[in-house]
């Protein structure tokens, strides 16, 4: 089995906020707390695009590398995961996070930061699995329920998609050459673009002056 | 029986240091039970055996098909 990934379709996402609504209730998440959420860009603009964020399970996660006291851990399945009782709520991880997934809670009266908390790709903590401590602390792990995680489970245009890495890679190809496109959506020509705008580069750059 | 009372005391203190937790950092790392050993048997699935990986990973396979619009 692959890595499990979570992968958001923005042609698909209409920014109903039901992933957020749906781990909010699975966990019993505390005000304050968004583990999921989900960003627009070019709101209120023709063709805004909409994609839901959390924690994105790193292969070489930077929270992981820059916790002091490491209570980061990685499952077999490549969920990163974190122990809340080695966690000192320093919020390294927060500032080295690209997703912005780490979230500390407000606790007590003077509302002190708490410990980290964020997404667990619902595969709970290190606490025994389908405990009371392990809900209490990191909420249901849906994993050893034999199910996915409940965002993407329920999303209702299937913009969301999470499960093991392969599966949902080929959910997405076919989406995407159904809709008429092509490797350009994904993979090498996404990340380091097209041959041929390279070429047009270098033949434009004569003319163009500064490079 | 003053000996007596600063034996007391002084097992007393000897013993506290029996209910200390430990606090090093240094436990192994992946020490979670793996996510196919199971849960609480009310809200498991149906469909696959706890504590068989391959029928856990069959068991995620054929979840995952439920996000694909193209196979229902």
């Amino acid at each position: 089995m692959a890595r499990m990934k979570f992968l958001c379709d923005a042609e698909r996402c209409i920014e109903c906020n039901g992933c957020v609504t749906a781990c909010k209730a699975e966990h019993n998440v505390p005000w304050g707390v968004n583990r999921r959420r989900v960003v627009t860009l070019n709101d209120g603009v023709a063709g805004e695009k909409s994609m839901s964020v959390s924690c994105m399970h790193c292969s070489d996660a930077p929270c992981m590398a820059v916790c002091p006291v490491d209570c980061f851990y990685r499952t077999d399945e490549g969920v990163v995961l974190h122990d809340k009782d080695i966690c000192i709520g320093c919020g390294y991880c927060s500032y080295a996070c690209p997703f912005g997934a780490p979230q500390f809670p407000s606790n007590g009266t003077f509302g002190l930061r708490g410990k980290m908390d964020k997404c667990t790709f619902c595969a709970g903590g290190p606490e025994e699995n389908g405990s009371a401590a392990e809900f209490e602390k990191y909420g249901r792990n849906r994993l050893a329920e034999g199910k996915l995680p409940a965002c993407a489970e329920m999303c209702s245009t299937k913009a969301l998609l999470g499960g093991d890495g392969d599966v949902v890679a080929d959910i997405f190809r076919t989406r995407a050459i159904t809709r008429g496109k092509g490797s350009e959506v994904w993979g090498w020509g996404t990340a380091y673009g097209k041959p041929t705008q390279g070429e047009s580069k270098k033949a434009a750059a004569p003319e163009g002056g500064k490079s | 029986m003053k000996r007596a009372i600063a034996l007391l005391l002084l097992s007393g203190l000897a013993l506290s240091g029996c209910s200390d937790k430990p606090q090093n950092l240094n436990r192994a790392k992946n020490w979670d039970a793996p996510a196919y050993s199971g849960a609480a048997k009310a809200y498991m699935a149906a469909g696959w055996t706890a504590g068989d990986k391959a029928s856990w990973e069959q068991q995620m396979r054929t979840r995952n098909q439920r996000q694909n619009d193209y196979s229902r």
